[in-house]
């Protein structure tokens, strides 16, 4: 297959309580090494994924926060962060941990329908 | 066309399992083509050669192997997922010095490269989770 695939990575969750967001992050570090158009998207509860700050020392499971500031280094541009989530839970732009492209609802479902491959977790 | 299948959630809790093995015999039978069918998260526990269902439920593992050795589909898992929750193979088992593995026949470990490669290459990859 010549031409690249459009893979979109969808976030929901919070961070911990289940071990979706450490093994998406896993997925969506591994799909960025192939020459695809990788994005990412955090939506719904999985906005708290991106806080800056987090301290997982009082539940003994590990910090992986700091590896989405490697999203860079695999050249992982598209990430978007859902706008209504954000504000629905008191947060902004200033309180996640990367750079991310905040975009409506309405937007989301726009890139989504122009993936070729979803996965959700 | 040619389908590549995702199974993130385990067999029996979650009825996505029996989903992807009823849509992989419906496509195959309609003469689709599934060369992969790949087990993520706590999809990993379809690969448990251990499970022992009652006798009057279906049995999910074996269900998998015996469709992987008709159409030759290959059972790819991710190996870090079967890891830590216990689905080991012979290497895995010798090199943890770990007494038994426990993988059923068709069954094979392999890294999330494998997930990528396989949604690439098919016309359409299918996600089964929660």
């Amino acid at each position: 297959m010549s031409t690249k695939k459009r893979i979109m990575i969808v976030n929901h969750r919070p961070p911990h309580g289940t071990l979706h967001a450490w093994e998406s992050l896993d997925l969506t570090l591994t799909a960025a090494a192939f020459e695809q158009e990788v994005s990412v998207v955090f939506m719904g509860d999985g906005v708290f994924q991106l806080l800056a700050d987090q301290d997982t020392s009082q539940i003994n499971i590990k910090n992986f926060a700091p590896a989405y500031r490697t999203f860079r280094d695999y050249d992982i541009r598209h990430v978007y962060v859902e706008k209504e989530a954000l504000a629905r839970r008191g947060l902004s732009s200033d309180d996640l941990l990367i750079d991310v492209n905040l975009v409506d609802t309405g937007a989301l479902c726009r890139l989504m329908t122009e993936q070729d491959i979803i996965l959700h977790f | 066309m040619k389908f590549a299948l995702l199974i993130n959630t385990g067999p029996y809790q979650h009825q996505a399992a029996d989903t992807a093995y009823q849509f992989a015999r419906a496509a195959l039978a309609e003469g689709h083509t599934i060369r992969r069918i790949f087990f993520y998260q706590d999809g990993v526990y379809n690969a448990s050669r251990l499970s022992v269902p009652p006798q009057d439920d279906r049995h999910i593992v074996r269900r998998w192997s015996a469709l992987a050795a008709e159409h030759r589909i290959e059972l790819l898992l991710c190996s870090a997922s079967a890891l830590r929750r216990g689905i080991l193979d012979k290497e895995g088992a010798r090199v943890n010095a770990i007494d038994t593995d426990n993988l059923a026949p068709g069954f094979r470990l392999a890294g999330l490269a494998q997930l990528i490669d396989a949604g690439i290459e098919a016309d359409r990859l299918l996600s089964f989770a929660d």
